[in-house]
């Protein structure tokens, strides 16, 4: 398999400083914290597929939770407890890291949280989340590069540029300011949510390659299973498990460590459309739950110092249905969580005006109702993070939104 | 092998013309346009003027060396190498050589292929791929491919070969895709890359000048593979003794060396002294003595053989119909070869409207290099390291370019293909396509733009709940329809 690897550089990507005039000045000096040595960083985790909110921080206090979420309900009792976080609501127990920060509050989470898009696709719903444009189109630059396009041009944040994670930019961070790539050395190889979803297309069109692909994952597997002593086995570098998720906040951390380092940076990690079997506690979604809480805990061991002046976010297109479907899985939903950590996050909070779960309380009697705007957490950390204005977020960062107002005081 | 689509409703015409002629749809391809005439579409390709050349006018193969200047830079590297080797190998009679490590670095880290024959290839193989890339709809480059194949060469055979499969394609093969096929095999044979791919600098008639000073001899291989691969087919009923006498018709057909004794280094040149003299009877015929034209004869007339008609028809219908092809498609071809002289143009047109064609079911699988130029054309241009990445994505699914495992060149039966590992790796190769892509658009309608209408509700469905654009265009790439041609 090596032969497929590539090495990746660290490179400048769409280096076109031109496009960043069309922002100069659009920010607002309200860099009185620069004064106080605060080096703010910013660091944004994109979960494509849609996180399950409700399996990531359970509701246990609400009497309907239980019922609709069935057999992969969190709860506070049997043998993989939630972690409670105050008397509502409990962290899937594979976050250990962020039950932990949450306590020393230094994480927070918005609940009951979606995007302005309330259609169920994943394309457009990215589209939306990343381009931070109020509907899907043909977006060619994200958010998170407009902000960093809009803050003045001899900015240390501007000149130290984006960071981009990952064998491919994601659409958050693409844009005029210039991005760094950076990679983990493997080249990803697929996850079995891919092989799983190519192979159950091949039962039921094409029985042949389904019968050698299945050979071909069996014989994948066997190898990996037999490299006991780990050298053979390579690190599945993929952005969809556990490892890859933390190797590669590993790598981001290190790059933003330095005092000319990146200070905002973009991951996607893949893997949260959990429709079949998606567990509970344990399982499937807790695997990558633990991957995700695996980041949080490199991104604080390797900023190391910096870890005081950080935000990290986490943000999906949308949430699952409240409901459990007939595989034991969730579909396509709205409402959500975004979860907050960093020495900068005010946290050992959960920030929701909590909507309910009866029938009539639920968005379209299916789905968690959203009831704060992703883009008000996101225009919150902006502004108090790099000083960004309201006008500015609600006109160039967030095109079309300025009656979405920011949340503030989630910074410290 | 069961076809995967088991309605008997032939297939969407615009995906025969993109898939089964063709290299595949790129973004823009107009599906309706092409159902509706997709016979004349094909044949419009087959128009253009020099439509199989890599044109030399083109700025980007400005740097492309004709095979004489390829074996030549070989050589010279070769020696060069040559002498690092002796001078390493003897340091202490060569003390400058300790003063001066920098004259060794190419023998202390040497590289697993010679520079200069691996930048060669890699130029050549990038002109390969940006010709693949821009036809439309690829048809004459499948051609191209198939004749390719059919006259390979191996650039693992030796460093000359390295550095000259490229050019042997361009000199051998595709000036000769709408000609005669008598006139490509002789291009072929006679081409260095050929005679020192299958031996035949070695070999030296017994009774010529060179045989008798040096007690040497024959060497059948070129001679074997002629008739074996390259014309008649196996079991069409040549013996040894036709062998025999063949390889002593083609003794003397070489390549110049470096020094240039027999002519200009890395040109062909007939040398007489190594030449068989004498009579020589091939498959019942006897042709006289006298040097070059008696090989050339020789082939001129097993070019218009029945048996080779038949070899050829059998394997075009195959590589374009289906596996066990209809005989009779193979009976047509087969016709339409002997009317015409081997007229190539002519089997093209044959094949674009023989209805065989336009009813099979879309059963084939596409080899590795049809997959990965697809796979490219499908997604543009991404960020890879290219032409590496695709030559090394090749590599993996067991189709290095111009590196067969024998003579008889790629597998062209889907079984050699549906290997578990390959799909495996083709997965893998998917997967990285699609996260190496920096701008995918909506993978829906990317299927619309790739596959068309006639795409089954199951692709269709697996990919509208891909959970990401690049989980979407994976799957977009694995799909049955993308994979089968």
């Amino acid at each position: 398999m090596s032969l497929l690897c590539e090495t990746p550089s660290l490179s400048r990507r769409a280096v076109l400083m031109t496009g960043g005039a069309l922002f100069a000045w659009a920010h607002l000096p309200r860099l009185a914290r620069a004064a106080d040595n605060r080096d703010p960083r910013l660091i944004v985790i994109v979960l494509r597929g849609a996180l399950d909110g409700l399996s990531t921080v359970g509701p246990v206090g609400d009497p309907d939770y239980a019922g609709l979420h069935g057999d992969i309900a969190l709860s506070l009792s049997g043998a993989n407890p939630a972690l409670p976080l105050d008397g509502f609501f409990a962290v899937n127990p594979a976050m250990p890291v962020f039950a932990r920060l949450f306590k020393a509050g230094q994480a927070a989470v918005v609940h009951a949280a979606a995007t302005g898009y309330r259609d169920r696709s994943h394309f457009d719903g990215q589209d939306v989340l990343e381009s931070g444009l109020p509907g899907p189109g043909n977006a060619t630059t994200g958010w998170l590069n407009r902000a960093l396009a809009s803050l003045p041009a001899g900015d240390r944040i501007v000149k130290a540029g984006g960071l981009a994670v990952g064998p491919s930019t994601p659409l958050v961070i693409r844009g005029a300011a210039p991005v760094l790539g950076w990679a983990p050395q493997a080249l990803p190889t697929p996850g079995d949510a891919l092989a799983e979803r190519v192979l159950d297309l091949y039962n039921h069109r094409d029985p042949v390659l389904a019968a050698a692909l299945q050979r071909g994952l069996d014989a994948d597997r066997m190898a990996m299973g037999d490299a006991l002593d780990g050298k053979t086995m390579k690190p599945k570098g993929g952005l969809d498990n556990a490892a890859g998720m933390r190797q590669s906040a590993q790598g981001a951390a290190r790059l933003m460590a330095a005092d000319d380092g990146p200070r905002i940076a973009a991951l996607a990690f893949d893997g949260w459309d959990t429709h079949v079997n998606e567990g509970g506690a344990t399982g499937r979604l807790a695997n990558l739950l633990g991957g995700l809480d695996g980041a949080f805990e490199e991104f604080e061991k390797g900023l190391g110092a910096r870890w005081r002046d950080t935000a990290v976010v986490t943000i999906t297109e949308f949430g699952r249905t409240a409901r459990i479907n007939g595989t034991v899985g969730t579909d396509h939903g709205t409402g959500t969580v975004v979860l907050l950590a960093g020495g900068a996050i005010n946290g050992g909070r959960v920030v929701a005006d909590w909507p309910g779960l009866k029938p009539a309380q639920l968005y379209e009697q299916r789905d968690l109702a959203p009831t704060s705007d992703v883009r008000a957490v996101l225009k919150g950390l902006l502004a108090d993070q790099f000083g960004l204005s309201a006008a500015v977020l609600g006109d160039k960062v967030f095109p079309d939104s300025a009656a979405v107002k920011p949340m503030r005081d989630l910074v410290v | 092998m069961a076809a995967p689509v088991a309605k008997s409703v032939s297939p969407d015409p615009a995906l025969v013309a993109l898939h089964r002629f063709g290299l595949g749809a790129k973004p823009g391809d107009d599906f309706g346009k092409i159902a509706a005439d997709p016979r004349g579409y094909l044949k419009a390709e087959l128009k253009q003027q020099d439509i199989a050349l890599i044109s030399p006018d083109d700025p980007r193969n400005a740097g492309l060396l004709d095979s004489t200047a390829a074996i030549q830079a070989s050589m010279t590297a070769a020696a060069e190498r040559r002498a690092a080797r002796d001078q390493k190998a003897e340091p202490a009679m060569r003390p400058t050589a300790m003063d001066d490590p920098g004259g060794l670095t190419e023998t202390k880290d040497k590289p697993a292929v010679p520079r200069v024959e691996a930048d060669i290839y890699r130029d050549e193989a990038q002109a390969r791929f940006d010709k693949a890339f821009a036809a439309t709809p690829g048809f004459v480059e499948r051609l191209v491919g198939f004749w390719s194949n059919h006259f390979c060469v191996s650039v693992a055979k030796a460093a000359v070969v390295r550095a000259s499969a490229g050019a042997f394609e361009r000199e051998a093969i595709r000036p000769f895709v709408f000609g005669r096929f008598a006139d490509m095999l002789l291009a072929v044979e006679h081409h260095p890359s050929m005679l020192f791919f299958l031996d035949n600098q070695q070999s030296i008639g017994p009774d010529s000048r060179v045989g008798k000073r040096r007690g040497r001899g024959l060497n059948e291989n070129l001679a074997r593979e002629i008739l074996e691969l390259h014309t008649l087919g196996v079991g069409s009923g040549y013996s040894q003794a036709d062998v025999t006498s063949f390889a002593g018709m083609l003794t003397g057909w070489t390549m110049a060396g470096r020094k240039g004794r027999l002519g200009e280094p890395g040109t062909f040149v007939f040398n007489a002294n190594a030449h068989q003299p004498g009579n020589a009877v091939l498959l019942g015929k006897t042709y006289p003595g006298g040097g070059m034209g008696q090989a050339e004869a020789a082939l001129n007339d097993i070019a218009r053989h029945p048996a080779t008609a038949r070899h050829i028809a059998t394997k075009l219908a195959r590589h374009f119909i289906a596996d066990d092809p209809p005989p009779a498609a193979v009976e047509r071809l087969a016709r339409v070869f002997a009317k015409t002289d081997g007229d190539l143009r002519a089997l093209a047109v044959t094949l674009i409207d023989m209805p065989e064609a336009w009813s099979t079911p879309l059963a084939k699988l596409r080899s590795p290099l049809d997959y990965v130029v697809a796979l490219r054309r499908a997604i543009g241009s991404t960020a890879g390291n290219e032409p590496q990445r695709s030559l090394r994505w090749l590599k993996a699914l067991g189709e290095p370019l111009w590196q067969p495992p024998g003579p008889n060149g790629f597998s062209d039966q889907t079984d050699a293909w549906t290997s578990a590992e390959g799909l495996k790796t083709r997965l893998d190769i998917a997967w990285q396509a699609a996260k190496q892509a920096d701008d995918i658009g909506n993978p829906n309608e990317m299927l619309a733009s790739l596959i068309g209408a006639s795409v089954s509700a199951e692709t269709r469905q697996a990919i509208s709940r891909a959970e990401s654009r690049q989980q979407g265009l994976a799957l977009l790439l694995m799909a049955p329809e993308f994979q089968r041609r």
